[in-house]
């Protein structure tokens, strides 16, 4: 659990220093649960940073930290850009939905259904959401239309059958619900991306997409942060490894 | 062909006060017609009395009347444009009787007109008043029937309410299906139910030189209208109000402008003659056909 | 990056006459809604979600507090020494409130296109061509079936009467829309359809939103940030994730653990 900092990188993207998380269970008469301690570790520019090591010490809850699910205890989380640069641990909720708009994605290990949405929106919406321009009714359907293309041809790459698309996910399977996921977090390109297993549930041609994927959102400056149970992905995708034991 | 009558000005009969109120009472009617005046289109309340008639029979019209008649005013009193009807006579004759002014059917001789869901034809002048009957003040009342908001509407001149009646009036009938009592705005500001006289009548009460003031005896209030004051019916851009011709001539005096009423004659013919028969009276008598 | 926001809320209070225990139906309650965000306040019944929901908007007057609100024209205004005329005005134009139950929001006794209309009409439209037009447009936008324009409320399903609510609300395109357990009391697939259609309206017109339920699941798929109430006082409030996934508050922890999953 212990992470030593790494060298400074001069593009530096995030730079998390002593970041600690605990979890405090007061159903269960306050039992404490510390996960994180004292976490430091920085990422540049078209850096991808593999997280490794058994499940249960805290990989996911780290980037869930880093998106802002889940709350930071203690430590500092500096997110520099071009507008400057933000201490995420301490960020209000506006600024972070604001980052979250464009400047941070994630794609979590499951997706989280909204009902009667389709697939294609799904991903779509996506897009849309990272403008904040109020449309009229006519540029809007313009730019639903150009977001769906976008978002057809995500899940064309990913092999997500035409026939689905056009279906909510509730009732698709692992592998297919995890491929619109995966959309909707590549689909604008963002200055940190947080993958947590992102090929779990998929074949090797599939795995293979998101090779690509993560190469050519590194190749676009994105700074990533992947957990990756799959050996050749991570040794495919990965600058560096920070081991949690 | 004057059917004036006339009690000698011998003033009321013993044991009533002039025009049968004491007169702390008129004295309030009055300020309350004031403030009608001073705020043409809005609501007064008033303390209304009891009168020796039943709430529906014009006790509101016959108080304001009695508020203000004077014994050198002549009184004419209509019903549906009508002297003759047991109404306007009953009136005509309380009048007669707690006052002993001079009364008229003729409306060019009358100062104070009474009535009851009509305006004569003939054109009121500065030196009349003109006194309707109201049952209902409210003009919003069928769609709000809360005192307490309707007061706070009209306050705020938030009349979205009336125009909503106006819309599902055209929306089902294709035009404003209101056919009587059809809501004004007065001077720009109140909006106004001008009593159930027909929306033919409302373009009279636009700018009309002589005042008119509305007495509700049941719901206890009163308002004015001041001489030569803007008074529109409401409407929409592109469904203006509009008076529909009848489409008929007066059977009995030939007249195509005034207000017709159906009737079956003795010999059980429908046939159109004029609701006023005043009017109608007086250009038979200068065509020269009167029996 | 911080934008002003569109309504504060400091140290709101507020006591029923005659409260058993005088604690207070809302204590010293603070909060801000910023322009384009929705904002959830949960809490179970007796939370006093629903009283302060009222006192923001205007119907009840608080015992303590500050409620302010920043208007189209960038003038902050104190919404507790607001004019009635002033309210009234806002809540026809600016602002917006959804019921908990469409009888209380509709005209029951006029048409569905007229409760659509009325706010313009009261705006000052008096076209009655373009009244209906947009009335046709916004049935549309709300997926009520357009051929029923001229049919009363009383026919309606209880979905339906909802979403034309939710279209009466928002014809004159309000800033601020208060929604009281807006889905309550329907079907559960009816409700599904009302929060897609809330979800999809909110974030196309950019509008800011408050809405109390007692339904975690509402505040997962509508809300940006949610407020937890429990006794009178906001107990926890953040990210809608963030509480529901990572719950500080002990109360908090016992709500989200007590969601039942299908």
């Amino acid at each position: 659990m212990k992470r030593d900092a790494m060298s400074q990188a001069s593009n530096a993207v995030l730079e998390v220093h002593g970041l600690s998380k605990r979890f405090t269970m007061h159903l269960r008469g306050a039992l404490e649960l510390p996960v994180l301690d004292q976490v430091s570790l920085d990422v540049s520019a078209g850096e991808c940073i593999a997280l490794a090591g058994p499940s249960g010490r805290g990989k996911s809850t780290l980037l869930k930290c880093l998106y802002g699910s889940y709350g930071i205890d203690s430590g500092r989380v500096w997110l520099h850009g071009d507008d400057g640069t933000i201490d995420l641990a301490s960020a209000s909720a506006q600024d972070v939905l604001s980052l979250r708009r464009r400047a941070v994605s994630y794609v979590s290990q499951f997706l989280r259904v909204v009902p009667r949405v389709s697939a294609l929106d799904v991903v779509a919406q996506r897009i849309l959401e990272a403008d904040p321009a109020v449309l009229d009714d006519e540029a809007y359907a313009q730019a639903f239309e150009q977001a769906r293309a976008a978002a057809r041809a995500l899940l064309a790459r990913l092999n997500l059958p035409s026939t689905l698309w056009d279906l909510p996910p509730a009732t698709f399977s692992g592998g297919e619900q995890q491929r619109v996921n995966i959309a909707r977090g590549f689909v604008v390109p963002s200055r940190l991306l947080l993958l947590d297993e992102p090929t779990a549930s998929l074949d090797l041609v599939n795995r293979d997409v998101v090779v690509s994927l993560i190469h050519e959102a590194k190749a676009n400056g994105t700074a990533v942060i992947g957990i990756f149970h799959d050996p050749a992905v991570r040794d495919a995708v990965a600058t560096r490894t920070i081991p949690f034991e | 062909m004057n059917a004036r009558q006339d009690n000698g000005c011998a003033g009321p009969a013993e044991g009533y006060n002039f025009a049968y109120l004491d007169e702390r009472t008129k004295r309030m009617i009055r300020r309350a017609l004031l403030k009608a005046v001073a705020i043409p289109g809005h609501q007064v309340p008033f303390g209304s009395r009891e009168m020796p008639l039943a709430y529906g029979w014009g006790t509101g019209g016959i108080q304001v009347t009695a508020a203000i008649i004077g014994a050198d005013d002549t009184l004419k009193v209509i019903d549906q444009g009508s002297d003759d009807t047991t109404n306007a006579v009953n009136i005509r004759q309380f009048f007669a009787r707690t006052t002993g002014i001079a009364t008229t059917t003729r409306t060019r001789d009358a100062t104070v007109i009474q009535t009851r869901h009509r305006i004569p034809e003939t054109p009121l002048a500065d030196y009349q008043i003109l006194v309707y009957q109201v049952p209902q003040p409210e003009p919003l009342y069928k769609l709000e029937a809360r005192r307490a908001e309707t007061l706070k509407l009209h306050a705020a001149e938030d009349y979205a309410l009336m125009n909503v009646k106006l819309y599902e009036d055209i929306a089902h009938w294709n035009h404003v299906e209101t056919t009587y009592d059809y809501p004004v705005r007065v001077d720009g500001r109140y909006v106004m139910s001008p009593s159930p006289i027909p929306s033919f009548d409302n373009p009279k009460m636009h700018r009309m030189p002589a005042l008119q003031l509305f007495g509700a005896g049941r719901e206890k209030r009163l308002y004015a209208i001041p001489p030569y004051t803007d008074v529109v019916s409401l409407d929409f851009e592109d469904h203006p109000f509009r008076v529909e011709s009848q489409g008929h001539a007066c059977t009995l005096c030939g007249s195509r402008e005034s207000y017709l009423d159906e009737v079956i004659d003795e010999r059980g013919v429908r046939i159109w003659t004029c609701s006023d028969s005043d009017w109608c009276d007086d250009r038979r008598s200068v065509a020269g056909t009167t029996t | 990056m911080s934008p002003q926001p569109l309504l504060t809320v400091d140290g709101l209070t507020h006591r029923f006459a005659g409260a058993r225990d005088g604690r207070p139906a809302v204590g010293d309650a603070s909060l801000a809604l910023y322009p384009a965000e929705v904002v959830a306040i949960v809490g179970e019944s007796g939370s006093g979600k629903s009283t302060l929901l009222n006192c923001i908007a205007g119907r009840i007057a608080p015992g303590h507090g500050d409620i302010r609100y920043r208007d189209a024209d960038d003038r902050w205004l104190d919404v507790r020494t607001l004019s009635e005329r002033e309210r009234r005005t806002l809540s026809r134009t600016e602002w917006g409130f959804v019921e908990q139950n469409a009888v209380d929001g509709l005209r029951m006794g006029v048409s569905a296109g007229a409760n659509i209309g009325e706010r313009l009409m009261g705006q000052g439209q008096r076209h009655y061509g373009r009244l209906r037009e947009q009335a046709y447009d916004w049935m549309n936008r709300v997926e009520l079936d357009t051929d029923r324009i001229d049919d009363l409320p009383h026919g309606f399903s209880g979905g339906m009467r909802q979403r034309l609510q939710i279209a009466r609300n928002l014809v004159t395109q309000p800033r601020l829309v208060l929604m009281d357990e807006p889905t309550s009391g329907l079907d559960v697939s009816v409700q599904a359809r009302l929060l897609d259609l809330i979800r999809t309206l909110v974030s196309r017109m950019h509008l800011s939103a408050l809405i109390v339920t007692h339904d975690l699941g509402v505040a997962r798929l509508l809300a940006h940030r949610t407020l937890v109430m429990r006794e009178g006082r906001i107990v926890e409030q953040g990210l809608t994730d963030r509480v529901l996934d990572d719950p500080q508050h002990a109360y908090t922890q016992l709500l989200v653990s007590s969601v039942v999953m299908p």
